[in-house]
């Protein structure tokens, strides 16, 4: 039994669990696939993974209630302190007080399992929490 | 921008709502028909085709073969959401180079109820629990992991994903939140109740706004675009051909001064597809379009801009230049994009209310503000228009912005 992210750019294997980014070591710029030119200085790279940050702050979110299952999610984009960025679920914020959720909060990545395989094999995916 | 002046001469556009009883090639047709007699102008003539529609791309050729077809050449073209202004975009550039003198642009769509949205957690898990049986084995395996990630990593539904976009704003701009949103809705819900092509024409309160059921925070279900059935039809003319016309088809012209075309480029801020940015590709093709046109912001008589979600609406009021840097929550709560304020946006109460047939909204909205160009808009006439402005959004991401001028000569 083993524990597989559920997307390829999500690292569990590798000290506290977090995201990794490709990186152009041309420019810098940031992408979690690795695209056949870089789409900001147009050069093949090369691309190299980059350990992005467990730490950030919440940029937008949306409080998702219709073709959710029960009471709904929080839909969240967050910053990471260090660069880049993504999008997954704020796992403790207000499903109802909407406006209890702060634009701007700290908040830290966490992994929880949303499934298990026949085999016992877990997937895990991330999200986000308020500090 | 140089080459031949472009102008409409010919517009056509079916009510929005729900049509079971047509289809689709019978909406396309009749629209075709009505703007080419608008325009004085038969198939015969036509020398170009632009045909947009998301579901049915492809259709050009039927729908051309049912009207009688001169071996037009025929553009196919699809753009999320843009599909529209790509189909307009078409005889435009024909005209525009010289290749053509004339020629037609249909955009259409027929949805039905339903439509833009990826099965939820509560959708599939019913569709499972239906469907019963032997189900195969699950295994995971790395790069693998069949599970839907709707409701887990975020959404990727457009409610939720334009209203992520309007909470950006709010978190980087004074004075915008939950109220400045609802306000968008109910100026183009009351808007649309003097629009005979609207699918919805209902009057909301602010509080009506607000208290309705939550689709994704802020968008409560009078903030969201309807899904629908359209079809609009334009004619397009050069500057030469224009004079070879009846003066009643030449007084009624409509010129387009600027139409513009972007995709986004790379940003880092927007790494996540399902975070796509709306921002830079419209600021951009505004500036261009108002640099080919010579038109500023504040000439703008009356704008139809794409407002999927009303959250959308408002990050354009700055996107297109039409307020103040970061000032959109002060221009609505002002009400400059009401019909009487300062720059009305969205009179025929935009894809919010009016509704957003897909493929049909980037023509339609062209036919809209040449009916106010013309004179000929009726209850929602804006008196005295001479420049009007279109934008339109396809995700993935695509923007046309084009400026419309009545001509005066």
């Amino acid at each position: 039994m083993s524990k597989i992210p559920i997307v390829n750019y999500l690292v569990l294997d590798d000290g506290e669990p977090h995201l990794q980014a490709m990186e152009c070591q041309n420019c810098g710029a940031l992408t979690y696939r690795t695209p056949i030119q870089c789409g900001r200085c147009y050069t093949p790279g090369p691309f190299a993974p980059k350990k992005l940050s467990t730490q950030g702050t919440l940029r937008a979110f949306s409080v998702v209630k219709r073709g959710a299952v029960g009471n709904g999610f929080i839909s969240a984009i967050v910053d990471f302190d260090g660069g880049g960025n993504v999008k997954a679920n704020l796992v403790n914020g207000d499903l109802d007080n909407f406006e209890n959720n702060k634009l701007g909060a700290p908040v830290r990545l966490v992994t929880y399992t949303v499934d298990t395989d026949d085999e016992g094999n877990e997937a895990v995916a991330f999200g986000f929490e308020t500090v | 921008m140089t080459g031949q002046d472009v102008y409409i001469v010919g517009v056509a556009m079916h009510p929005f709502g729900r049509f079971p009883e047509k289809s689709s090639l019978q909406m396309g047709t009749e629209m075709i028909l009505a703007a080419l007699a608008d325009a004085q102008l038969s198939m015969k003539d036509m020398q170009v085709f632009g045909c947009g529609s998301l579901f049915e791309n492809g259709s050009g050729q039927r729908i051309i073969n049912e009207l009688g077809n001169p071996g037009v050449p025929i553009y196919n073209v699809t753009n999320a959401c843009a599909t529209g202004a790509m189909a307009v975009r078409v005889p435009f550039m024909e005209i525009k180079a010289g290749i053509a003198d004339v020629g037609l642009a249909l955009g259409y769509e027929k949805m039905g109820k339903g439509g833009m949205t990826v099965p939820g957690q509560a959708d599939m898990a019913a569709r499972m629990a239906a469907q019963g049986g032997e189900r195969p084995k699950k295994v995971f395996e790395p790069g693998k992991v069949p599970v839907m990630t709707e409701g887990i990593l975020g959404t990727n539904t457009m409610p939720g994903t334009f209203a992520e976009i309007g909470m950006e704003y709010a978190r980087n701009n004074e004075g915008v939140g939950f109220e400045q949103f609802a306000k968008v809705a109910v100026k183009s819900h009351e808007h649309s109740a003097l629009n005979p092509y609207a699918q919805y024409r209902r009057v909301f309160t602010l509080e009506e706004v607000m208290e309705a059921d939550i689709i994704a925070w802020p968008n409560t279900l009078p903030m969201c675009g309807p899904t629908g059935d359209g079809a609009a039809a334009l004619v397009l003319v050069s500057g030469d051909k224009l004079k070879t016309l009846p003066d009643d088809v030449r007084k009624r012209a409509v010129k387009i001064s600027a139409s513009a075309l972007y995709s986004d480029p790379y940003n880092e801020d927007n790494m996540s597809p399902s975070a796509p940015d709306v921002n830079t590709l419209t600021r951009t093709a505004a500036d261009r379009a108002y640099e080919d046109s010579g038109v500023d912001p504040q000439d703008l008589d009356l704008v139809e801009l794409h407002d999927c979600f009303a959250t959308a609406e408002l990050v354009h009021y700055d996107n297109l230049r039409l307020c103040e840097p970061g000032m959109a929550g002060k221009f609505i709560d002002e009400g400059s994009p009401y019909r009487d304020g300062k720059i009305p946006v969205n009179v025929s109460g935009g894809l919010v209310s009016k509704g957003h047939p897909i493929g049909c909204t980037g023509a339609a909205n062209m036919v809209e503000v040449s009916m106010h160009l013309r004179g000929e808009a009726g209850d929602r006439q804006i008196e005295g228009a001479k420049v009007g402005m279109t934008h339109v959004i396809g995700l993935g991401s695509t923007c046309a912005v084009h400026i419309l001028e009545k001509v005066t000569a």
